[in-house]
Parts: structure tokens; sequence; C-alpha cells
């Protein structure tokens, strides 16, 4: 079973508080890789937000690859951070020759057009690296988007925390919101693209449990846009039914949780919105993940979300103070991120709930 | 002292039967006469007494040849005459012969050889009386002495055809090699990646959608308040039980036979909260089920022969609900390419009265007349339909699976007027009440591969569960209704409907390997497959609903079963991940994990 755990702060905070997290979780997981997505970026990219942020682990030929490509689409680099590391022997961690973290400027006939267009853009482009690099296995790309930065590692998280020196509470990367995992592989190969949290467009997500309905999510997916592609792992298919309900199909994100874990039949009856959940059940029957899940999201606009599977199989603990909701597998977890709040007030997310933080760090239930 | 009477079967003679009027009560000593046959005798009596004079006519036809033999004891036999009264097929007979006995009648031991004449049993050599293997016989004879046993060596279709007359019956298809559901295993069982759910304690949603499902974009909603708000109509749609009882005629069936099960769906819908569909078959309905609202649990269906369809139409405007959908029927697994067929001798008064038709074969063609294309389907049967109830009913189609089975659901899949509520396959294992027996053994396509390849083409453009897909065709067969109908939903089956099996359950003798399938005939020996009144009455309408209620409910909890423990609650429509098959063929045949 994965472990999950999640920041989201008015202050940047550095990622040494989810490895602690992830630390004090770790009978849940078995050390064999971890992986994060930072947004609303402090620290050494503060200052670059609108520019398009490359994430990306590769060979030096996977990296003239991207550049040569990056650069007949037009894009420019504009900041580039190599991040100081510690690589001490007898790590258990295995490291990519090259980690790249770069702003790039858009190309000059995208810098006036509207968000829209820069957003297919960067999706395409991202699709389009993920294919070079595949070709030779010369590097993966995790993320192309403005002020969200990602890795991804094969190892040790305490090593990986290591070499990265994301020990160090100052470190260099900062952020508002952290999403990560460290995964008990199960049935997937450890392999980087399996890792979530995952990132499409806007929207990253991480999931723990199972999708039993993997294969019939995969099935429906794989024809409704074109980023909808790998599933080396089931939680893909979460993010992408997340990114279809709210950016493609324009649905309020409430009925989200109505898309992938339906109301039986008896309780949809009753509800006051029947007819239109009866639509959505039968329209969407191919995206109801029914299985042990808990997903955890963060929207483009940087609220994070948090959605149980219907039977509550998968536990989920959201902690808060004033400045910081810490969200995690346990609550030893949360414990690590905040520990002297009113355990009060920690929110179990229910199996018929949607909760989200706001911007304004409100955690607001939802009942479906 | 009483004389001791055993028979001795080596003085046995023969002597003709009560029905060759006087003659036949005369005892003789001389074997009967027997004419020199030119070309085939279609009827002789039985073995030539040894040492007879005369010729042995080796070609004339004889029990021997015929699936069934029938095994008579006569030391137990009582001579009731319950098996002769029994037999509708009048395969057995009883006949009178002369029994050489050996008694002692004085005070000493001094064996005296004497005959007597007595009562016996025997199969006739007809083979339009050929026995069916019912086992009626076996069945109401008081001592066990009477019972019907499969001759594997018989010739069968080789006397069956004298007379220039090709073999029909009912029944099912014989001769399939490869049942392929009894190689597929439900594999993928949640051990601690997840947890399997409790069949008994958890809540499942055991319902599938019948009806045309629109995908997701093309919902009429829009946002208002940051709530979704319908706007404008999406086509009809049930949420029905994935089992449906399949379409069977009143005609094919005995009115209480089709009573019965009407009466079972009643049931289980108004008492169990089972909403189980039943389909009418082509042959109309009773005009007061028309007009009541029980009608709402009946899916009623229009073929090429239109039967019925006079007195539906006319009750249209007595109805007070609407049907749960129509189905247009353009061909059926066990004989495709062939109509509906109900032979006269089951076009009783009251079939007439239904049907509006004299006493004739009722022979429906083998097309709708001014079909030639599917789209021209699509735009007359579909549109007409859905327009004949205002659009607020689903209208499906069924047809007989082929090899071009995925060319039509691709056509009908693009329907651009979202008029196509259902695609019913219909695959060789299926039954019929009446039909060639070359087009039932040896036309037709197994249902699984097509199935499997009309679910992977909708996948492929992203329109699955777009038209449900309903599968039929030996479902049941192998008794597990629920292990059978799981396997074809996680194949990609949106449900299966079926329908052997019910008239099993009400006492249908007839199975895979020949015994009765007398369909056809009009002297179903449980009164399921007749119109003689006689034979009806042998029915208990009560009993067989309440056998169809309970094996429903059974059905339903071994569903539970099945559901439970890989992890699911909805109907894991398409989950063709949880199948594996111990055959690889199969396996790769259709896209599941082999495994050994």
């Amino acid at each position: 079973m994965c472990r999950m755990a999640a920041i989201k702060s008015k202050n940047p905070v550095a990622p040494a508080v989810v490895l602690r997290m992830m630390l004090a979780m770790q009978e849940g997981h078995d050390n064999s890789g971890f992986a994060m997505v930072m947004q609303d970026l402090g620290g050494a990219f503060a200052n670059f937000k609108d520019f398009p942020l490359l994430s990306m682990a590769c060979t030096p030929l996977g990296l003239d690859r991207a550049e040569e490509y990056l650069e007949m689409l037009g894009f420019t680099p504009k900041f580039d951070y190599q991040p100081d590391v510690d690589d001490h022997p007898g790590l258990d961690f295995q490291k990519m020759p090259i980690y790249v973290f770069r702003n790039y400027r858009y190309p000059e006939s995208y810098v006036s057009r509207p968000w829209e267009e820069k957003k297919k853009l960067l999706v395409s482009s991202c699709l389009e690296l993920r294919k070079l690099l595949s070709v030779g296995d010369q590097g993966y790309i995790y993320s192309f988007w403005p002020d969200v930065l990602t890795l991804k590692e094969v190892g040790d998280p305490r090593d990986i925390g290591t070499y990265f020196q994301m020990w160090n509470e100052n470190h260099w990367l900062q952020a508002r919101v952290i999403s990560a995992q460290c995964r008990q592989n199960t049935n997937y190969k450890i392999v980087r693209y399996a890792a979530h949290p995952f990132f499409l467009e806007g929207y990253t997500l991480m999931g723990n449990g199972e999708d039993t309905f993997f294969q019939k999510n995969k099935d429906y997916l794989n024809g409704l846009h074109p980023g909808y592609i790998g599933f080396e792992s089931d939680t893909q298919s979460f993010l992408y039914t997340l990114h279809y309900v709210v950016e493609q199909l324009g649905w309020p994100l409430n009925y989200y949780k109505h898309v992938i874990t339906p109301l039986t039949f008896d309780e949809l009856n009753r509800h006051p919105d029947a007819p239109v959940l009866q639509h959505i059940r039968q329209s969407c029957q191919n995206l109801e993940i029914n299985g042990p899940n808990t997903v955890v999201f963060v929207l483009p606009d940087n609220q994070m979300g948090i959605v149980a599977d219907a039977k509550k199989l998968r536990p989920l603990v959201i902690g808060q103070q004033e400045d910081l909701v810490a969200v995690a597998s346990e609550v030893c977890g949360v414990n690590m991120a905040i520990p002297d709040r009113d355990y009060t007030s920690d929110v179990y997310p229910g199996e018929r709930e949607t909760v989200l933080i706001n911007n304004r760090l409100e955690v607001q239930q939802w009942l479906q | 002292m009483a004389p001791i009477n055993r028979p001795v079967q080596e003085k046995v003679d023969e002597m003709q039967p009560f029905q060759n009027g006087s003659q036949s009560a005369q005892k003789t000593s001389q074997p009967v006469a027997i004419t020199p046959a030119i070309g085939f005798q279609e009827r002789s009596y039985g073995p030539l007494r040894a040492g007879a004079a005369g010729p042995v006519y080796v070609n004339k036809t004889h029990p021997t040849d015929f699936p069934w033999k029938i095994e008579w004891n006569a030391e137990t036999c009582i001579r009731c005459g319950s098996c002769v009264a029994a037999c509708t097929f009048g395969a057995i007979e009883p006949h009178l012969m002369r029994q050489g006995q050996t008694v002692s009648v004085g005070n000493f031991p001094t064996p005296v050889t004497d005959t007597h004449v007595v009562m016996a049993i025997r199969q006739v050599p007809d083979s339009k009386l050929a026995c069916r293997g019912c086992t009626m016989c076996e069945r109401v004879c008081p001592t066990d002495s009477i019972h019907p046993v499969l001759n594997e060596q018989h010739r069968f279709p080789l006397v069956a055809r004298r007379g220039g007359t090709p073999v029909k019956r009912g029944g099912r298809a014989h001769h399939i090699p490869v049942r392929a559901l009894d190689y597929i295993k439900v594999g993928r069982i949640s051990q601690m990646t997840d947890p399997a759910l409790d069949a008994a304690r958890h809540t499942f949603d055991l319902l599938t959608p019948l009806g045309r499902n629109l995908p997701a974009r093309e919902l009429p909603f829009k946002v208002e308040n940051g709530k979704l708000v319908m706007q404008g109509q999406t086509p009809p749609m049930q949420w029905i039980y994935p089992v449906m009882i399949g379409d069977m005629s009143i005609g094919a069936l005995s009115w209480r036979m089709w009573e019965a099960l009407a009466l079972a769906v009643a049931y289980l819908n108004e008492q169990c909260s089972m909403p189980v569909r039943m389909n009418s078959g082509e042959g109309g309905m009773p005009k007061r089920l028309l007009t009541s609202e029980y009608l709402k649990y009946f899916i009623i269906q229009i073929a090429s022969g239109h039967f019925g369809w006079n007195r539906i139409i006319k009750a249209m405007p007595q109805m007070v609900t609407d049907p749960a959908g129509i189905l247009i029927k353009i061909g059926q697994g066990a004989k495709p390419g062939d109509g509906g067929l109900l032979p006269s001798q089951k076009v009783a008064p009251h079939i007439q009265a239904i049907r509006g038709v004299p006493q004739a074969d009722l022979l429906s063609p083998p097309n709708h007349q001014g079909l030639y294309s599917i789209e021209e389907s699509v735009q007359k049967m579909f549109l007409s339909m859905n327009a004949a109830f205002k659009f607020r009913v689903p209208v499906a189609i069924k047809v007989a699976a082929s090899s071009t089975s995925v060319s039509v659901y691709n056509n009908l899949i693009r329907d651009p007027y979202h008029i196509v509520g259902g695609f019913f396959m219909d695959g060789i294992q299926g039954g019929t009440g009446a039909a060639h027996e070359v087009s039932m053994d040896h036309t037709g396509h197994p249902i699984l591969s097509k199935l499997r390849d009309c679910y992977l083409a909708a996948v492929e453009q992203g329109k699955q569960g777009q038209i449900p897909l309903f599968v039929g065709g030996g479902f049941g067969d192998s008794g597990d209704l629920a292990a059978d109908a799981f396997k074809a939903i996680c194949l990609g089956a949106s449900g299966v409907f079926s329908a052997k099996i019910f008239l099993q359950l009400a006492g249908c003798v007839g199975n895979e390997k020949g015994r009765c399938n007398a369909c056809n005939t009009g002297k179903c020996p449980v009164g399921i497959c007749t119109q003689d009144p006689r034979l009806v009455s042998r029915l208990d309408v009560d009993a067989v609903a309440q056998n169809i209620v309970d094996y429903f409910l059974a059905m339903d909890s071994e569903l539970k079963k099945l559901m439970a423990p890989i992890g699911n609650s909805s109907l894991p429509i398409g989950r063709s991940d949880a199948l594996i098959s111990m055959n690889k063929s199969i396996a790769d045949r259709l896209q599941i994990a082999y495994a050994c």
C-alpha cells in the first residue's frame, strides 16, 4: 500500500516536512521510491512563476533531444537551477545522470496568445518530449508547466532526501502546495512513470489503493484526450477522470465524486438531484472506480481536494492549524507536520464526502 | 400346491397388436406371415421368432435405428398402462404375446410346458413415432420397469428423412464441441491488494442499463449556480436486472407456461425488488396484460411476421403504462437466416385469436419486408417504433451472432438519431420452438467471441456502453446461469437473456444430447410447448412460477458471490481482467489472461 502526504500552506515550506511525514508512516510503504509535485513555488523559482518549468530526469542524449525540440518550437531558457547534491557512497538510490529544473520563455508567437492556447502548446510539447525521451530509454519528463516542479525517484526516500539535500529546511525548493507519495510496490514494476502524484494540464493527483475498474477506466479514457496515456499505474485513471470531468466537461468539482463513486440506486433515487445524477451514472459508468481508494488532488488554482472510495476502505486524515493544512494516510504522518494542533478538528473524509481545502486554508466538507 | 409360473424366454412368440382388429385377439401357434417388402418398410413388428421360416428384412425400420431405445422389464411390470398413456409421442404401445411357461401342477414335480397370452410393452418402430427419450414413461411407472436408453449407435438421420421431408425439431443445437464458458474462471481475486467484499452484508448494485446511453459530453447539462441542470431530453433508459427472460412467444409456449413466466416476473418485481424483464416473443400478448400496469415489466417483440401486432396496436390507446422496451427481431441464434416457425399443430384456436390468423404453419419471413440495409433499419424500424411510443420506450434490435456482427454493431453504434437502445445477439447454442435440424446443428456462430469482438470494436471507438450489448444462446446450459452471465458481463455484455433454463425449471427435460427437443410437435410431454389442453394441464403454473422465482433469488445471491471476491459492488461490465482462461486458444481469442 502507498502512503501519501500533502501540505497546503500559506507560506512556502521545504520538502523536508513531507519527508518527515513519510518516514513516520514507513511501516506502510517499502522505501522503494519517492515522488513529489510542488506547486505555488517559493525558493529558487519564486520569481519565475509565469514561465513553464520543465521537470525532467534524463541522459545527456535525452537532454540534447529535449533542448533541440524545445528550441525548434521556439522556447528559450529563462532560468535553470542545477541543484547541489550530496553524492556520498552507499546511498540506496537509482539516480539519473542529469536532473533538469528549468524555466522557459514561451515562443515569441505565443507570448500574447490566450492561456487556453498556451495550455495546449504545453501539453502537446510535454507529450512529444515524452515520446522523444522514450526512444532508447533516454529519460523521463514529469511536468512542463508554470509554477509546478516534479521529482520522481526510485530508492530509499531518506537517501533521496540526502542526495538532493532536502532535509535542509531552507532548501532551494520551497512551495505552498506539496503532494508526495512513497510507494509499496505491488502490481507494477518500479518505474518512474508509475509513481504518483501524476500531473496533467494543471491537475495533480495521487491515490492510495487499488482501482478494481482500472481495465474499464483505461479502455474508456484512452480515447478521450491525447494526454490520457501511460496507464503505468491505475491511479492515472483517477487523474484523467478528474481532468475529464472538470476540464473537458466543465462540470462543477462536486460531480467528480458522483462520477467515480456514484451513489447506490437506492440513495440516488432519493437524492434531490436524482435526474441529473441518474444521467451521470449511466453516461459515466465506465469511469466508476469501485475499489478501495483515497485520492488527493490539486486543481489548477492550487486548491486541494480529497475523496475516498464509496466503501471507505482506505484511510486519510487532515490536520490543520492557522497557516498550514497537512494531509496524510496516517495520523502519525500529520503529527510530524503539525504536532501541536487541535486534534479534535482533524477531519477523516467519509465515503460520501469531497473535502476541499481552498486557498484560505478553509477545509470544506461536501456531502455527495 | 399353486403352480409355479416362471417365464421361459426362449419360447416367446409374436402376436399382432390390439389395434389390428379381430385378428389380434386370436391365438395362433404359427408365426404371422410377412409379405416381402419392396423397398423399405416403415413399420414392422419386433424380432422375428427364432427359427421362423421366411426372409429377414434387415432394412426395415427398427427401434435400434432410433436415438433412444426403450428397456422394459417384463418381470416387474404390473401392466398398469401408465407409460403408454403418458407417452405423447406414441413411441411405445401395448401388445400381446404368447409366453411359454414351465409349470408343475401335480403333487410331485412334474414339469409341464404351457403357454399363456400376456400383455407386453414394446417400442413402435416408426421413425415418425420414435422415442424422444423424454423419460415420461419412467417417471410415471410405479415399479421402475421401463426407461429410455440412449442409443449411441443409432441410424436415425438416415431413416428420419424417408419420404423426402427434412428433419425438423425444437430445442437447441446438438454436437457443440466446446462450451467456452466452462474454460473461463474468475481469476482475479482481491487478496491483500484490495479487500474482497462481503457478499452477504455489502450493498450491491445489480442493475444494468437498457436504452441509448449518451456520452457525457452530449448530455444536455447546463451549469447554474454551481449545479448541473438538465436542459432538454435524453433517450429513454431503464436500469434493469442483468439477466432477462428471453423471447418465447405464446404459441411456441403453451399459454400456461407463458403465464407462469409472467407471474414469476411480476412477483420478482413487485415482491423482491428485482427489476427482471421478460420478452414477449413474436406472438403478441394478452390484451388484459397489455392494458395492465404489469406491461412495464415486458419487452414487446416485433419480428418479421408481425404476429400479434394488430392486437398490440389496437390496445395502445388503452395502455396505462409503457412497456419496458421494444425488441426488433431480425434473427435468432438457433436458426440464423430463418424467420419464426410455428407448426400448424400448435396453432390452436386461442393462438389463432391472439395472432389473428387461421390454422396453418406460421412461417415468419427470414427478413423484415422492406428492410434491405442497416441504415434503412435504423431509419424505418427504429424510428417508427420509437415514434409509436413517443420516444419514451427503448427500442433494441436482436440478431443472430454471425461473422458480420461487428459490422452491424459498428453501423448501429454511429446512431446519429440516438434511437438504438440495445443490441441483442443470440448465439448458436440458443433454443427454438421449431426449426430445421440442419439449421440448428450446422448454422450459427458461438456467442462469446462475437460479444468480445463487438465490445472491443466499441472500445476502439470510445463508445462502449452507448448501445448496451445483451447476449444469449446457451447461457445457463450448465445450470449455473449466474456464472455464465457474470463471465459474459466481464467480457463486455451489459446483460444476458436466457430462455431454455426457465423451461427446464418448469420441467422441460430437453438437453443438448438429443433428449426430447420435440417442441415443434405440439406433443410436449410436460405441457410447456404445446397447445393441447390435456398436455398443458400437466403444468402446475404456480409451482413453475415459484421455481423460477426461487432460481432468480438464488442466482442473485450467486452473482453477489462472484462480485464480492473481485471487490466490485457494481456490475463489472467489460472488466475482462477479472477473467482467466485455462485454454490458451480461448484466452487469446477473447483477449483475456491464459492461466494454467
